[in-house]
C-alpha cells in the first residue's frame, strides 16, 4: 500500500515566490494522477517537493502513511523519470537501469534478471551494451523509464517525460506508457502541461494554477464539469466557449439572453441561478456539443461562420455570435461557407454555468 | 563546381601561430641546440653529462618529484572539497571563491617570501611557539637537514595555487546538469555514492585540465623554493637558473631546461591516456 497524501504543502522560492500555496492532494493506492497546468503554475515544484528534491516550508507529506517530509530522496522509496531524463551518460545502458538496483545491494543475478525484464517491457534489449550518447532521444527516455520500473517502485513519479519527443513519437510512447503503467501497479504522480495526455492517462486529473489546486477529478469530469473558467479553458481542444449572459424570467421560465439569442434555462439549473442575486452569468459550452442548423429555429443562438477548417475527421468553424466568436465541431460533411449565417442549438444539459466575478462553475441539482 | 578556397580562418589564425613561433616553439628549439651542440657547433653529449654528473642534479630530481607527489594529490583532495562547497551553492558560498582566489593575485616570489617571514628563525612560527611557551628557544626550520624546507615549501604551493585547480573543477562541476545528481538521489544514492558514482565520472575532463596544468607548474616551480628555503632545498628550475646565472653556462641551464620540457611533456601524455574520456561517454 503506497497512497500518497500532502497536506497544506508550501514552497516558497527566495521568501517571495510562492511556488506552492498550501496543497491538499489524496493520491490512492495504485492510482494515476496527473499534474496538470500551465507551466509555472507549480506543479513541477510539487512533484520535487514529493521525490524529496526541494524542502517544504509548510506541510506534511505522507507517502503509504509515513510521514516522509523531511526525508531525504533516497529514503522514500520512489522511482523518478526526469524531464531531460537524466541517463548517466557515463554508464552503459545496462548499468543505468541497474544503477537503482545497486543501490539496493540486489544480489548480481537478480540486477540481471531485472534489467533484462526491463528492458524487455521497453523493447531496448538490444540497447543494453551501449551508451547514452550512441542512443536517440526517443530510446534515451525508454532507459529513463526502464531504469525506474526496474527497481519495482511503490511509487513512481514522472516530471513531463514525453515533452522532449517529437509529436509521432509522443502519441506512440504515450499508449505505451499507459499499456506500461497498468502492468506495474505504483502510485503515479504525474506531470504535463499537455492537456491531452492528462486526459489520456490519468485516474484522475490535477488542475492547477498559481500554486494551487483547482480541481481534482476524473478526466470526464474535468472536461465536462469543469471547476471553473480557468479549467474549462484550459482543457480540451479547442477550448470550451465562454459568452456573457442576462438572466430574465419570461413568463414562469427562466431565460438567459446572449448578444446571438436567447436559450432556455433548464429547470435543474432554475434554483441555483436564482441564489446568486444577481442577473448576469457566464454560460460556457464544449465545440462538439453545439449542433449548427441552416434554418432558424427557436432556442437557437443565430451566428455569421467566419472561418471553416476542414480538420479531416471534423470540420471546426468560427462562428461569431453577436460580440463573441464560437468555435463550433461538426461533422467532416458539413461545409459551409464563410459568411453563411448559421443557428446554433445547444442542449440545454450541456450547458455550464459560471459566475461572472469569480469564474467559478455554479452547480445544479 | 570546386569551392573557392577560404583564406578568411588562417588570417585569424595568423598573429597566434606567429606568436607561438617566435615567441614558444623557436627559443625552444635552440634550447635544444644550446644543450646538445657546444660553441664550434658540434654535436656533444657532454652537457647532459656535465648536468647528470653534478651533486646537485639528483638532488634537485628528487626533491621536484616529492614535491610533485605531496603537492599535487594534497592540491587536489583540497580543491575538490572547495569546489564541491562553492557548488552546494549554500549561503555565502559566491563569498568563498573569492576569499580561495585571493592567493592568485600575489606572485610567487612574494608569496614565498610570506612564507619565508613565517618559518625563518625569527619568523611568526617561532614568535607564536615561543610566546606559548612550547619552545624556549628558536628552532632552526629551514636546515637543510630536516624535512622542514619541504614541508615549508609545499605549504607554500598549497596555500598560493590550490585555488588554480579549484577554479578548473567550478567550472567543471558547474557544466554539470543537477539533473544527474537528483537521479542519483532518488534511486538510493548517498553522499559519498554520488560523489564517486556520478559526479566524479562527469568530472573527468575539467580534472584532466587541471592536473595537467598543475603538473607541469609543479616541474618549473622557482621563486617559491628559493625564497622559502634558500641553498637548503635545490629543484631542476633552480638548477638551471644556477648554471645559467652563477656559473654561466648557457649549454648546461638548456639541459635542464630540456630535461623540464620532456618530464613535463611526458606526464602529459600520461594524464591524456589515463584519464582519457571516450567519445561515447561524453555529455
Amino acid at each position: 500500500m503506497a497512497e500518497i497524501r500532502l497536506e497544506n504543502v508550501r514552497k516558497v522560492f527566495d521568501r517571495k515566490v510562492v511556488a506552492v500555496d498550501g496543497v491538499s492532494l489524496m493520491v490512492k493506492d495504485q492510482e494515476f494522477t496527473v499534474l496538470l497546468g500551465p507551466s509555472g503554475c507549480g506543479k513541477t515544484t510539487l512533484l520535487r517537493c514529493v521525490a524529496g528534491l526541494e524542502q517544504v516550508d509548510g506541510g506534511r507529506i505522507f507517502i503509504g502513511g509515513r510521514d516522509v517530509t523531511f526525508l531525504p530522496p533516497r529514503q522514500r522509496h520512489i522511482a523518478m523519470v526526469f524531464q531531460s531524463y537524466a541517463v548517466f551518460p557515463h554508464l552503459t545502458v545496462f548499468e543505468n537501469i541497474a544503477f537503482g538496483l545497486r543501490m539496493q545491494r540486489q544480489p548480481e543475478a537478480a540486477i540481471r534478471q531485472r534489467v533484462q525484464e526491463a528492458a524487455e517491457l521497453l523493447h531496448i534489449a538490444d540497447l543494453l551494451e551501449r551508451y547514452p550518447s550512441q542512443l536517440s532521444g526517443g530510446q534515451r527516455q525508454r532507459v529513463a523509464v526502464a531504469r525506474a520500473i526496474a527497481v519495482h517502485p511503490e511509487v513512481l513519479l514522472m516530471d513531463e517525460p514525453l515533452s522532449n519527443l517529437d509529436a509521432l513519437l509522443r502519441l506512440e510512447m504515450r499508449a505505451e506508457l499507459k499499456r506500461l503503467l497498468r502492468d506495474i501497479h505504483a502510485t503515479t504522480i504525474y506531470v504535463t502541461h499537455d492537456q491531452v495526455e492528462a486526459l489520456s492517462l490519468g485516474d484522475r486529473i490535477a488542475v492547477m494554477r498559481d500554486g494551487r489546486i483547482l480541481q481534482y477529478d476524473t478526466p470526464l469530469a474535468v472536461y465536462d464539469h469543469p471547476a471553473n473558467t480557468f479549467v474549462g479553458g484550459f482543457i480540451g481542444n479547442p477550448p470550451m466557449n465562454f459568452l456573457k449572459g442576462m438572466l430574465r424570467h419570461r413568463e414562469d421560465r427562466l431565460e438567459v439572453a446572449t448578444s446571438g439569442g436567447t436559450l432556455e434555462v433548464p429547470e435543474a439549473m432554475r434554483s441555483a441561478l436564482l441564489a446568486q442575486n444577481r442577473d448576469d452569468v457566464i454560460i460556457g459550452v464544449r465545440a462538439e456539443n453545439i449542433e449548427p442548423q441552416t434554418q432558424e429555429a427557436p432556442n437557437t443562438l443565430r451566428g455569421t461562420v467566419l472561418v471553416v477548417e476542414p480538420l479531416g475527421s471534423h470540420n471546426l468553424l468560427t462562428v461569431r455570435v453577436g460580440e463573441e466568436h464560437v468555435k463550433v465541431s461538426t461533422s467532416a460533411d458539413f461545409r459551409p461557407r464563410s459568411g453563411e449565417t448559421l443557428w446554433l442549438r445547444v442542449h440545454p444539459d450541456k450547458l455550464r454555468w459560471f459566475d461572472p466575478e469569480t469564474g467559478q462553475a455554479i452547480r445544479g441539482e | 563546381m570546386r569551392r573557392r578556397f577560404q583564406w578568411e580562418p588562417y588570417i585569424l589564425l595568423l598573429p597566434s601561430t606567429v606568436y607561438l613561433m617566435l615567441f614558444f616553439a623557436w627559443p625552444m628549439l635552440q634550447a635544444f641546440e644550446l644543450a646538445f651542440r657546444d660553441e664550434n657547433g658540434v654535436w656533444t653529449l657532454e652537457f647532459i653529462q656535465r648536468m647528470v654528473n653534478d651533486v646537485n642534479f639528483w638532488k634537485a630530481v628528487r626533491t621536484t618529484f616529492i614535491l610533485i607527489v605531496t603537492i599535487i594529490p594534497l592540491q587536489f583532495l583540497l580543491a575538490l572539497a572547495m569546489a564541491l562547497l562553492v557548488n552546494a551553492k549554500l549561503r555565502g558560498s559566491d563569498l568563498f571563491v573569492y576569499i580561495y582566489a585571493l592567493p592568485l593575485a600575489i606572485s610567487d616570489l612574494a608569496a614565498g617570501i610570506i612564507w619565508f617571514a613565517i618559518f625563518t628563525e625569527r619568523g611568526y612560527l617561532n614568535t607564536v611557539l615561543y610566546s606559548l611557551g612550547i619552545l624556549d628557544q628558536p628552532y632552526i626550520f629551514l636546515n637543510y637537514q630536516t624535512a622542514w624546507p619541504v614541508v615549508a615549501v609545499v605549504l607554500a604551493e598549497v596555500w598560493r595555487a590550490t585555488s588554480i585547480v579549484m577554479v578548473v573543477l567550478v567550472a567543471g562541476l558547474q557544466a554539470i546538469p543537477r539533473e544527474y545528481d537528483e537521479a542519483a538521489q532518488v534511486f538510493g544514492a548517498g553522499w559519498f555514492t554520488r560523489l564517486w558514482r556520478v559526479t566524479l565520472p562527469l568530472l573527468r575532463p575539467s580534472i584532466q585540465v587541471a592536473l595537467i596544468l598543475r603538473t607541469i607548474l609543479a616541474f618549473q616551480v622557482f621563486a617559491v623554493v628559493l625564497a622559502v628555503a634558500g641553498q637548503a632545498l635545490t629543484v631542476l628550475a633552480a638548477e638551471a637558473y644556477r648554471w645559467y646565472g652563477s656559473w654561466r653556462n648557457p649549454h648546461v641551464a638548456a639541459a635542464y631546461a630540456a630535461l623540464i620540457l620532456v618530464l613535463s611533456l611526458g606526464t602529459t601524455v600520461f594524464y591524456l591516456r589515463t584519464l582519457q574520456v571516450s567519445e561515447e561517454v561524453r555529455v
